[in-house]
C-alpha cells in the first residue's frame, strides 16, 4: 500500500516570526488591512510504502517529525495521511 | 518528423548559416544536429559577432600562462603559483528570475575557475539596475543581491568587492557580472581538452534536468509527434552540491589522472564535449542512456542541450574510472562514464543504440561564420558632448544672483546620498566576505586585498567601469575603465598584472551598438597596452535592451593585482590625526559626464575627462613607489563624484576629518566635484613631507592639500561638515530608498 | 595535544579553523569526515561553521544526524571540550547538547560584519583567559543566528551562569536573539557554542585578533586544568 503524507510545519503560536511579520507587513501594504497572525511555514509532501496500517504510518510520521523535521524546541508540526490509489 | 519550411529559424539561425552547415556536412543535419548548432553557433558560445573586433585585445605579457579560450585565464604570481580568474554575466536568467538568476551565474563563474585546478578564493560583482524609486527594480536589486549571497556564502567563497551602479537605462534590464579569483599551484594547471584515444568520457556532479533548454524542445527523434511544450528556461542553482562538486574535484585534479575537465554551463554536454574534442583535435562518442538523468523521458536533444547546473565534463586516463567514482562517491556524487574519446573528430551521440547525431566537433565549436557588423556613429555622440557646461553656471549665477548663496553642503549631501555614491555596506554585509579568512582589506575601500597564505604577499582585486562615460565617449569610457581599475589597484599597494572584461551591450545588430562595443573594445585594448595589464579572457553579453532602448554601454573590467609585499596593503581611510594630505595629479575643468552634473542638473551629458595614459601611469608608479617606501598612511583613487567625495569617502572610515585649503582658479562646483582622471589622494605623516617631496621630484604634478584634523570636513569656505552626521546619511541611503 | 575538527558536507569553515589552531596556535590538528567515528583521544573537538548539507531543513538539523555525532555526543558527556562556531553551534543546540534554537535573523538577511561582544562568564574552559564584561570585536556571519529559548530555559541559563557571551548592546546584536545571546555553554561548562567567528579574528593581520583570546583560553585550560 501506499501513502500520501502531507506535513505542516509552523513555528509555535507564542514564537515571534520574523518572516511571518514581513510578509504581513506587505500584504497590509498593499491594502490588506484586515490581515493579522500571519506565520510562514514549512510545507511537505512525502510517500510512505510497505506499510499496510494507517496508525503505523501516523507512528512513523510522528517519530519523523520529532526526530528530523522539525524542531520541538520552536516548531509545532500536524500532518494528514492519505491512502493513495 | 516535425514539419516545417524553415526548420533553422527555431534554433536562431539565418538560413545562409543553414546553408553552411549543408555545406559542411555535405548533406542536411537532424533535427537533434541542428538544435546542437543551433546552441554551438549562437553568440554565447562562438561569439560569431564580436570575434573580430576582440581580436585587438593584447592577450599576451609574461605573467600570461593562459590566455582567451580556455574556461579562465591564468597569470604567474611567482613561488610557483597561478592565478585563475574570469568574469562572466547572467544578465538575462536575472532580469527574468533575480535570486535564481544571480545565483547560477556565481556557480557557473566558481565552476570556471575550479574546472582550470584552482581553488576560488575571491567573487566581485558588478550590478547595474535602474534607480530605486521603481518597485520592480527594487524586487530585482533585493533578490539579485540575495541571490549572490546565498550561492556564494553556502559555497564558502568570499564576496569580496565589486560595485553596484544605477541608471535609468538598466531599468528592466539589470546587468548582473560575477567575478571570480582561484588559486593554484603550476602543477595543477588542468585544461579542457579531449586526448589520448579510448580514454572515457565521464559526467560528474548533479544529474540532468530538462533545466535551462531555450525556447521550444521541439522535435527529436523520440518524440516526434509531441506537441511542443515549454520548458522551464531557468535553472535553479544548489550551491551546496557545488560545495560538494568543487572539493571532490580539486580532491581529483591533485591525483594527476586527469587528461581533461571541463564545466557544464551554456548549452551543456553539447558544448562541453565539442569544445573538448575540438582543442584536442579528436572526437568523442556518447551514450544518451549512460547519462544520470533526474527526469523521465528526455530525449537526445534534452540531454544534449540541458543547462542543469552543478555538472562537469571530465576525462580521466583509461583504467581510472574507478579512482573517479570512488573520489565522488565519498561526497555522495554522481560519477558516469557516457563515452569515450575518438579518433575520428566526431561528436557522435547515440540512443538506445541507435546513432542519433554525428558532426564533426570543429564544425560545432570552431566553424561558426564570423561577422563584421555595421557600425555608425550614434547621433547623439556629438550632440551630447557639445553639451556647453558653462550654461548651466550662468543660470544659477541668474537665479542667484549671488554666488555665495549656493549651499555645497548641500550639494555634496546630495551626491553623497544618491544610489550611485551611497554606502553598498547594504549589499556587501549580506556576503560573507572573510570566509577563507584571507581578506586584509574588507569591502568599502578601493579594492580587496587578500593574503595569499604561506606566502608573504597578497592579491589586490576590483571590478570597475563608469557607464556614463562610456555612453558618453565609449573609447574613451573604455580606457578610462582601465585606468581606473589600476588606480585602485595600485592605491591598494599592488601592481596592475592582468583583466578579464565583461561587456555588456544592446543589440549589436545595430550599427550604434557595435559603434560603441568596437570602440570600447579600442579603448580597452590602448590602456591595457600602456598599463601592460593583458586581457586573459571574458565575456560579452549582447541584446541588453529595454523597450526604451539598449543599457549603457558598460565594458567592465575586472583587475587583478599584487602586493610584492603584504606589508604594502594600505586603504582608503586617514589614520592619524595631524597628518598631511596631498593631491597627487591636478584638477581640470572637466565636470562632463561626472555625478554632480546627473545628481544636481539631471543630466549625463558633455565631454567626459581626458586621459593621458602616460601621465597616468607615471602617477600610479609614484604611489606605489611611496607605499612601499612605507610613507603612505591612505591613498584613495580621486573619480566618481570628484575631489570632496573623495575626501570624505577617506574621512569616514575612521571618523578623522580634514581641514583642506586649495588654492585654484577654477569655479567651486569644478574645484569640488571634477572629475579629472589620473589623481590619488594620500595621506602620510608630517615628518616624512621632505623624504616624500625627494622622492616625488618632478616625474608628477602635486600639492599639498591639507591635513588630517577634528571630525569635520572643511574645503576651504565652501565645505565645512560634521563627518558623522554626513556618514550615516551616506550609509542609509540606500537602505531607506528600499523602505519607501 | 591534538584537536579534531569535524567535517560536514558543506562545511566551510573547517580549513580556517585547521590554519588558526595550526598556524597560529601551533596545536595538531586532525581533519574529521561525517562519516568517520572519533578515533584518536582528542584534547577537543571543534564543529565549524559552514552550510551543512546546504543548511537546507534547519541550520544544522541534518548534520546532527552524521554518523560522526554520536561519538561527539559520548565525547561530549564524558566531559570532553566540545567547541560549536556558528553553523558548529547550530548542530550542537539540534543534537541538544546546548538548549535553544536559532530563526532567521529578524531583517531575514544573511549579516556579515564584524559586532561589539561582552564576555558574561570567564569561568568556562573556552573564556578563563579574559574578564568578565571584557568587550570583544568580532565578525559575525549568519542568516540563522536568531537565539531562541522559552522562558523556564531561559531561567535556567541564568541560574547556571551558561550565558557565556552577549552582543554589547541591542545596537549591536545583529539577528534579534533573546536578550543579546550570542553564545552559551552546556551546564558541565564543557561544551559551548557561539554564533560569531573567533577564528576570523584570530591573527594582527585581519580586522581584529580579539577572538584569539577564546582559543587561548582551551589551550591553557587544556595545559593546566582549571584556574
Amino acid at each position: 500500500m501506499e501513502w500520501l503524507v502531507k506535513i505542516n510545519i509552523q513555528l509555535k503560536e507564542s514564537i515571534l516570526d520574523p518572516q511571518g511579520q514581513a510578509v504581513q507587513a506587505g500584504l497590509n501594504a498593499l491594502g490588506y488591512n484586515n490581515v493579522s497572525d500571519l506565520n510562514v511555514g514549512k510545507y511537505m509532501e512525502l510517500k510512505i510504502t510497505d506499510l499496510t496500517d494507517k496508525e503505523q504510518v501516523k507512528e512513523q510520521v510522528d517519530e519523523m517529525c520529532r526526530r528530523l523535521l522539525a524542531n520541538p524546541v520552536i516548531e509545532d508540526y500536524r500532518f494528514n495521511i492519505e491512502e493513495m490509489a | 518528423m516535425n514539419q516545417t519550411n524553415k526548420p533553422w529559424e527555431i534554433e536562431g539561425l539565418t538560413e545562409q548559416e543553414y546553408n553552411m552547415i549543408v555545406d559542411l556536412l555535405g548533406r542536411e543535419p537532424n533535427y537533434t544536429e541542428l538544435g546542437m548548432f543551433g546552441v554551438m553557433w549562437s553568440e554565447h558560445c562562438s561569439y560569431k559577432n564580436s570575434k573580430a573586433v576582440l581580436r585587438n585585445f593584447p592577450t599576451e605579457g609574461e605573467v600570461v600562462l593562459q590566455g582567451p579560450g580556455e574556461n579562465a585565464g591564468i597569470i604567474d604570481i611567482g613561488d610557483n603559483q597561478a592565478l585563475s580568474f574570469k568574469i562572466e554575466s547572467h544578465n538575462h536568467p536575472s532580469a527574468i528570475e533575480p535570486y535564481q538568476g544571480a545565483a547560477t551565474g556565481v556557480g557557473g563563474i566558481i565552476r570556471d575557475i575550479f574546472t582550470m585546478g584552482a581553488r576560488p578564493i575571491a567573487l566581485l560583482d558588478s550590478l547595474r539596475f535602474g534607480f530605486l524609486d521603481d518597485e520592480h527594480v527594487k524586487y530585482l536589486f533585493e533578490e539579485v543581491v540575495a541571490g549572490i549571497a546565498g550561492y556564494g556564502n553556502s559555497i564558502g567563497v568570499p564576496t569580496v568587492g565589486g560595485e553596484t551602479y544605477f541608471s535609468n537605462s538598466y531599468q528592466g534590464n539589470p546587468l548582473v557580472n560575477a567575478m571570480c579569483v582561484g588559486v593554484m599551484d603550476h602543477e595543477d594547471i588542468s585544461t579542457a581538452t579531449a586526448s589520448g584515444i579510448g580514454n572515457p568520457v565521464m559526467v560528474v556532479g548533479a544529474a540532468t534536468g530538462r533545466d535551462g533548454i531555450q525556447g521550444a524542445s521541439f522535435a527529436s527523434d523520440e518524440l516526434t509527434d509531441e506537441s511542443e511544450e515549454d520548458r522551464p528556461a531557468v535553472q535553479v542553482g544548489d550551491p551546496f552540491m557545488e560545495k560538494l562538486l568543487l572539493e571532490a574535484s580539486l580532491e581529483l585534479i591533485k591525483t594527476g589522472c586527469l587528461v581533461g575537465i571541463q564545466d557544464m554551463g551554456a548549452a551543456g554536454l553539447i558544448s562541453s564535449a565539442s569544445e573538448m574534442a575540438s582543442r584536442g583535435e579528436t572526437g568523442i562518442e556518447l551514450d544518451i542512456d549512460l547519462v544520470p538523468k533526474r527526469e523521465e523521458g528526455m530525449n537526445s536533444y534534452e540531454v544534449l542541450l540541458s543547462e542543469s547546473q552543478e555538472r562537469m565534463l571530465v576525462i580521466p586516463e583509461a583504467g581510472k574510472e574507478d579512482l573517479v567514482e570512488q573520489i565522488f562517491s565519498k561526497w555522495d556524487l554522481n560519477a558516469a562514464v557516457i563515452g569515450e574519446v575518438t579518433d575520428d573528430g566526431m561528436i557522435r551521440v547515440l540512443n538506445k543504440g541507435k546513432k542519433v547525431a554525428e558532426v564533426p566537433a570543429r564544425i560545432l565549436a570552431d566553424d561558426a561564420p564570423e561577422y563584421k557588423r555595421e557600425s555608425k556613429e550614434p547621433d547623439y555622440y556629438n550632440e551630447l558632448k557639445s553639451f556647453d557646461i558653462d550654461s548651466l553656471f550662468s543660470i544659477e549665477e541668474n537665479r542667484l544672483t549671488r554666488k555665495d548663496d549656493i549651499d555645497y553642503n548641500n550639494i555634496l549631501e546630495s551626491i553623497i546620498t544618491s544610489e550611485n555614491i551611497a554606502s553598498k555596506s547594504y549589499i556587501y554585509e549580506q556576503y560573507d566576505h572573510m570566509v577563507q579568512i584571507n581578506t586584509v582589506v574588507l569591502p568599502g575601500s578601493d579594492a580587496a586585498v587578500l593574503r595569499i597564505k604561506g606566502k608573504d604577499k597578497g592579491l589586490a582585486l576590483t571590478t570597475d567601469c563608469n557607464s556614463r562615460y562610456c555612453y558618453l565617449d565609449p573609447e574613451r569610457g573604455g580606457e578610462i575603465a582601465v585606468a581606473e581599475a589600476a588606480r585602485n589597484i595600485t592605491c591598494s599597494g599592488g601592481r596592475p598584472l592582468a583583466i578579464t572584461d565583461g561587456l555588456n551591450f544592446g543589440n549589436p545588430m545595430k550599427p550604434e551598438i557595435f559603434w560603441q562595443f568596437e570602440k570600447s573594445i579600442k579603448g580597452i585594448s590602448k590602456a591595457c597596452q600602456a598599463l601592460n595589464t593583458p586581457v586573459t579572457g571574458g565575456n560579452v553579453s549582447f541584446y541588453n535592451e529595454n523597450p526604451e532602448g539598449a543599457v549603457y554601454p558598460t565594458p567592465i573590467v575586472g583587475m587583478v593585482g599584487l602586493l610584492d609585499k603584504l606589508e604594502y596593503a594600505t586603504d582608503q581611510f586617514f589614520k592619524n590625526i595631524g597628518d598631511l594630505i596631498i593631491l597627487l595629479g591636478k584638477t581640470e575643468s572637466e565636470l562632463g559626464g561626472s555625478q554632480y552634473l546627473e545628481s544636481i542638473h539631471g543630466h549625463v551629458k558633455g565631454r567626459i575627462p581626458e586621459l593621458d595614459l602616460e601621465k597616468e601611469k607615471k602617477i600610479q608608479e609614484t604611489c606605489l613607489e611611496l607605499i612601499k617606501a612605507g610613507f603612505v598612511k591612505s591613498a584613495h583613487d580621486c573619480s566618481d563624484g570628484g575631489l570632496a567625495v573623495t575626501l570624505f569617502e577617506s574621512s569616514i572610515g575612521n571618523l578623522k576629518g580634514a581641514d583642506i585649503k586649495i588654492e585654484s582658479n577654477l569655479k567651486a562646483e569644478e574645484l569640488l566635484f571634477s572629475e579629472t582622471q589620473s589623481r590619488i589622494v594620500i595621506s602620510l605623516a608630517r615628518e616624512d613631507k621632505e623624504m616624500v617631496e625627494e622622492l616625488i621630484g618632478d616625474s608628477i604634478e602635486y600639492q599639498v592639500i591639507g591635513e588630517v584634523k577634528g571630525e569635520r570636513l572643511k574645503i576651504n569656505n565652501l565645505i565645512d561638515i560634521y563627518i558623522e552626521e554626513l556618514k550615516t546619511k551616506w550609509e542609509e541611503a540606500i537602505p531607506l530608498k528600499l523602505i519607501k | 595535544m591534538r584537536f579534531g575538527i569535524v567535517t560536514f558536507p558543506g562545511s566551510n569553515c573547517d580549513q580556517d579553523l585547521r590554519y588558526v589552531v595550526e598556524e597560529v596556535f601551533e596545536i595538531k590538528t586532525d581533519m574529521i569526515w561525517h562519516k568517520e567515528d572519533l578515533e584518536n583521544n582528542y584534547n577537543a573537538i571543534l564543529l565549524p561553521g559552514g552550510f551543512s548539507y546546504g543548511d537546507y531543513l534547519r541550520s544544522g538539523a541534518i548534520a546532527r544526524f552524521s554518523p560522526v555525532m554520536d561519538s561527539v555526543i559520548d565525547f561530549a558527556n564524558q566531559g570532553g571540550l566540545v567547541l560549536g562556531i556558528c553553523n558548529g553551534f547550530q548542530i550542537l543546540m539540534e543534537a541538544g547538547l546546548l538548549p535553544g534554537a536559532m530563526k532567521v535573523n529578524n531583517n531575514l538577511k544573511f549579516v556579515c560584519k564584524h559586532v561589539k561582544l561582552q564576555i558574561k562568564n570567564n569561568q568556562t574552559p573556552f573564556t578563563e583567559k579574559l574578564e568578565r564584561d571584557q568587550i570583544l570585536n568580532i565578525p559575525v556571519a549568519h542568516q540563522e543566528g536568531n537565539f531562541y529559548i522559552d522562558d523556564r530555559g531561559l531561567d535556567k541559563l541564568k541560574v547556571n551562569d551558561q550565558i557565556v557571551l552577549k552582543y554589547l548592546n541591542d545596537s549591536e546584536n545583529p539577528n534579534g536573539s533573546i536578550e543579546n545571546i550570542a553564545g552559551i555553554c552546556n551546564k558541565k561548562r564543557n561544551v559551548f557554542g557561539l554564533m560569531p567567528h573567533p577564528e576570523r579574528a584570530s591573527e594582527d593581520i585581519l580586522s581584529s585578533s580579539d577572538g584569539k583570546k577564546i582559543f587561548e583560553s582551551l589551550i591553557s585550560f587544556l595545559k593546566e586544568g582549571v584556574n
